[in-house]
């Protein structure tokens, strides 16, 4: 496949995944949405590797993924603790950073 | 000698800033000794310079120079004094007057809170308007010029609690400023037209006449020379109070009597006498400025005496008086009797100061009263007071042998040669002047007395501080006419005119006809008989006294003709109504309301501003992504780079 | 048409519908679940670039414990469909508008781009496990071992910020 049809398709999860972080008031519907923005990336990247030939890339995505789980957990123990104070996890709610 | 002349205002000057500054500290008497010394101080410097200048013996033509004040590409003006006869002459008259009413002073205001202020005050304005004479450059006259007419604000408003002395103080600055504008229009048409602003140097390109060209490469014509005079002229109305910009005159007697007399009576009022005959040179080239001159001074003699004829404060009669003199003064002037208008100067600055401290004597016995139709009777009590005031009444009117006689009849002889109309109307002056000061003689001195028991248990003679003054400038206005004896007299006894002889050098009548001898007699002899029918008519007028309410004729005069009223109506009143309409529309709506509305615009953008941190993570969001949408763009599209 | 292109237009399919499934399903749950559907289409993609070791990766870790975790801690607050907020329309709008634009702008860049049409279809060498491991010791250790410090981090933040508040029981 040529190598614009990747781009296409990891732009469109791209901009399905910034479609939900700016639709979605669940919290925890927003990180999966930023997961997903994440794994679009991966996609494109790995495309990349392949049309340069480059094994850099592939080493690249392996580590967007060790950071991204590591981000997850520290990220959900946030909305645990926040759900804890608040009870509720809509972003309406958590507005602590107001001002 | 003559390099000493910078001590002449060196002294006063001395003088304003210990008793300035020290005012707290100093004890009154030391004050009052520190401000007359420094006078006499000055006026001894000054009889050596008047000496060295009457023998001749001046170097480098009286130039003195101190220090470059101006100095702009081909035009300098330094700070230079010109010591000359007439610089030397005004140098004494100032000085020995002002001396003698420093040391009335210490008398006078002995009692007042105020005093060492009003020492230093006193001692100002004499290093003032020593600058004004000494100058030489009208740039330096200029500068005494305005100190003059600050120190008279301040010593006129001395009293400064009472708002209606201040309104009086500052009627006197205002106006004297309107005079100032001219002073300077006419000041800068010099500097334009010839280059400088040296006496010296502008007289002497003036030399030429009408038709040769200045410096400056412009042509001198009578169009020129009229409109600097004029200018120059209408400084010297402000300050001399003459038509129309006199009435501050009256009201400045506001301030204490003594200041009345060396600022209103000798000195000051005089400075547009001294600035006039100074540009002798100039005033000679314009004619119609002469002939304003001479026609606003006789207008100016004459509503001043009708005024004075109708008052009833000893003091508001001396100061028309003091007007309706310096109207003679100018209508000299405007004849061109440059030295004649000089010897009145001389000889009023003598009998007035003497007619003021004579009524601040009375003023002070009297506790204050300054209403004559609350005094009589006085010559029993102070006989001293009386027998001064008196020769100074016989000096004004101009009773021969007095020196009043010998200054008034020789203007008088240079109007009448100029237009027998100034003559006439002169000589009505003069019979007014005879008329009044004689009733405010008689209505003070003579008669019974009018006023409360408590007063008259007050009623002394006036201390030796004050009267020895009194004494002394009574002596001189007897003897002091005698310096300008008329050729009618002088020939017998083989005296010339002194002053005459004396300013030649520097001032010099111009276009004076001469008279016959027959014609002087006639004119001296008319007009002193008339004088005495006016003094005794004078007398029998205050005997029989009502003091009714004025009515008619006499209602106006004693209303000053209403003019300041008039003024008031057509000046003062547009001239607060443009200052109301300026504050509350543009000061108020346009300017506040801008500077205000910058503030209440930040505060409103902050407002809304403030709304951007919300705290809500979604509008976070979608500012990111918004971002990052136009970041975009602009390096896709190269938006920048455009 | 190949076998190729058709294996890849579904995936592709495949993705974009369950992504946008998770963006708008009312029930977190099921937007999991749809994640999850959506990394098996990436895992698939992965395959089909003979990225082998990343697809397997891919499913074992994203879709097999961050997955499972986002489950756990939704069963844990007790999140369904009614108790979902929403958001208003006009916000539903300006998401739909913000995100097609960005895809917009970011596309029409490749206007100036030169990619070449070559394709990618060849089964190259490159993610092969053996290379990839090859790569990743011998220029990638440092990275490596900062990423274990990261982890490390990464857990002993999330205990710390888990943990309950002992203090305030005390007071109690």
């Amino acid at each position: 496949m040529p190598i614009q049809s990747y781009l296409f398709l990891s732009f469109s999860l791209f901009a399905i995944g910034v479609m939900g972080v700016l639709m979605r008031r669940n919290a925890i519907v927003i990180f999966m949405c930023i997961e997903l923005m994440l794994n679009a990336v991966n996609l494109l990247l790995v495309a990349f590797s392949k049309l340069h030939g480059d094994a850099g890339a592939q080493v690249f995505v392996f580590f967007i993924m060790v950071v991204a789980a590591a981000e997850v957990a520290v990220g959900l123990a946030i909305i645990v603790m926040m759900f804890r104070k608040v009870n509720s996890v809509d972003i309406n709610i958590l507005n602590r950073l107001k001002n | 000698m003559t390099q000493l002349v910078y001590l002449i205002p060196l002294f006063p000057l001395i003088g304003f800033l210990l008793n300035g500054l020290f005012w707290k500290s100093m004890p009154k008497k030391l004050a009052g000794i520190i401000g007359s010394v420094a006078i006499l101080a000055s006026f001894c410097v000054a009889l050596g310079i008047f000496f060295e200048v009457k023998s001749g013996g001046v170097p480098d033509k009286g130039i003195v120079h101190i220090f470059n004040f101006i100095s702009v590409g081909k035009f300098s003006v330094p700070f230079a004094f010109l010591v000359d006869q007439l610089s030397a002459m005004f140098l004494l008259i100032i000085t020995g007057i002002g001396f003698l009413i420093h040391l009335y002073s210490t008398a006078y205001m002995h009692d007042d809170a105020g005093y060492t202020k009003y020492f230093a005050y006193l001692n100002l304005f004499v290093f003032f308007m020593l600058l004004l004479v000494l100058g030489a450059n009208y740039v330096v006259m200029f500068i005494g010029w305005e100190g003059v007419g600050l120190a008279s604000y301040l010593l006129i408003g001395f009293w400064y609690k009472n708002k209606e002395y201040t309104n009086a103080s500052k009627k006197a600055f205002i106006m004297n400023r309107i005079g100032d504008l001219g002073f300077l229009v006419g000041l800068m048409l010099t500097i334009y037209n010839f280059g400088t602003a040296s006496y010296h140097e502008f007289f002497g390109q003036l030399s030429g006449g009408i038709g040769t060209m200045t410096d400056t490469g412009y042509m001198i014509g009578t169009g020129m020379t009229n409109a600097i005079a004029i200018c120059f002229f209408i400084g010297a109305m402000g300050k001399s109070a003459q038509i129309p910009l006199y009435t501050w005159l009256p009201d400045a007697m506001a301030g204490p009597t003594p200041v009345s007399a060396l600022i209103h009576a000798a000195t000051m009022v005089t400075a547009g006498i001294y600035m006039i005959a100074r540009s002798n040179a100039l005033f000679n080239l314009a004619p119609m400025a002469q002939n304003m001159i001479a026609i606003i001074g006789l207008a100016t003699v004459l509503l001043a005496a009708s005024i004075a004829i109708k008052q009833n404060d000893i003091k508001k009669v001396l100061a028309y008086s003091t007007v309706s003199q310096l109207g003679y003064m100018f209508l000299a002037l405007g004849v061109g009797a440059y030295v004649g208008s000089l010897f009145h100067v001389m000889t009023h600055a003598f009998f007035k100061a003497l007619l003021f401290l004579g009524s601040g004597s009375v003023i002070h016995a009297m506790s204050g009263e300054q209403d004559m139709r609350k005094m009589g009777g006085l010559g029993k009590h102070m006989p001293i007071t009386k027998f001064t005031f008196l020769i100074g009444c016989l000096a004004i009117a101009g009773l021969p042998g007095f020196s009043g006689f010998f200054s008034k009849d020789e203007i008088l002889a240079a109007a009448y040669a100029k237009n027998p109309m100034y003559y006439y109307f002169a000589l009505l002056g003069a019979l007014m002047t005879a008329y009044y000061m004689f009733r405010a003689y008689f209505y003070t001195f003579s008669g019974s007395f009018r006023g409360t028991e408590a007063q008259k248990h007050h009623l002394h003679e006036s201390p030796a501080a004050m009267t020895i003054p009194l004494i002394i400038l009574a002596v001189l206005s007897v003897i002091g006419g005698y310096v300008g004896l008329p050729e009618v007299i002088g020939e017998h006894l083989n005296v010339g005119h002194l002053l005459n002889e004396y300013l030649s050098p520097v001032v010099q009548n111009f276009d004076v006809h001469h008279l016959s001898h027959s014609t002087e007699w006639t004119l001296m002899a008319v007009a002193t008989a008339l004088i005495v029918i006016m003094i005794i008519i004078a007398k029998a007028v205050t005997k029989k006294e009502q003091f009714k309410e004025a009515t008619g004729l006499a209602k106006v005069l004693e209303n000053k003709w209403y003019i300041d009223e008039v003024y008031d109506f057509l000046i003062v009143k547009p001239m607060a109504w443009i200052a109301k309409i300026l504050n509350n529309v543009i000061e108020l709506k346009g300017i506040d309301a801008g500077v205000n509305g910058v503030g209440q615009l930040v505060q409103w953008g902050s407002t809304r501003l403030k709304n951007l941190q919300s705290g809500q993570v979604g509008s976070y969001l979608f500012a990111m992504v918004i971002g990052i949408i136009i970041i975009f763009a602009i390096g896709i599209f190269g938006l920048f780079y455009a | 048409m190949n076998i190729h292109d058709i294996i890849f237009w579904i995936l592709s399919l495949w993705a974009i519908v369950c992504a946008i499934f998770v963006v708008v399903s009312r029930n977190p749950v099921n937007s999991v679940l749809f994640l999850i559907a959506t990394f098996f289409a990436i895992s698939g993609h992965y395959i089909l670039m003979n990225a082998q070791f990343l697809a397997i990766v891919n499913i074992i870790v994203y879709a097999g414990a961050i997955m499972v975790l986002f489950l756990f801690v939704i069963m844990l607050m007790n999140l369904n469909t009614d108790t979902e907020p929403q958001k208003s329309r006009l916000v539903h709008f300006a998401a739909l508008i913000s995100a097609g634009s960005l895809l917009l702008v970011i596309l029409s860049a490749f206007r100036y781009a030169n990619l070449t049409q070559v394709p990618i279809t060849d089964a190259g060498d490159i993610g092969l496990i053996k290379v990839l491991g090859k790569t990743l010791f011998e220029h990638y250790v440092l990275p490596f071992e900062l990423s274990s410090v990261l982890f490390l981090a990464a857990m002993v933040g999330a205990m710390v910020i888990g943990r309950k508040e002992v203090v305030e029981e005390k007071t109690k």
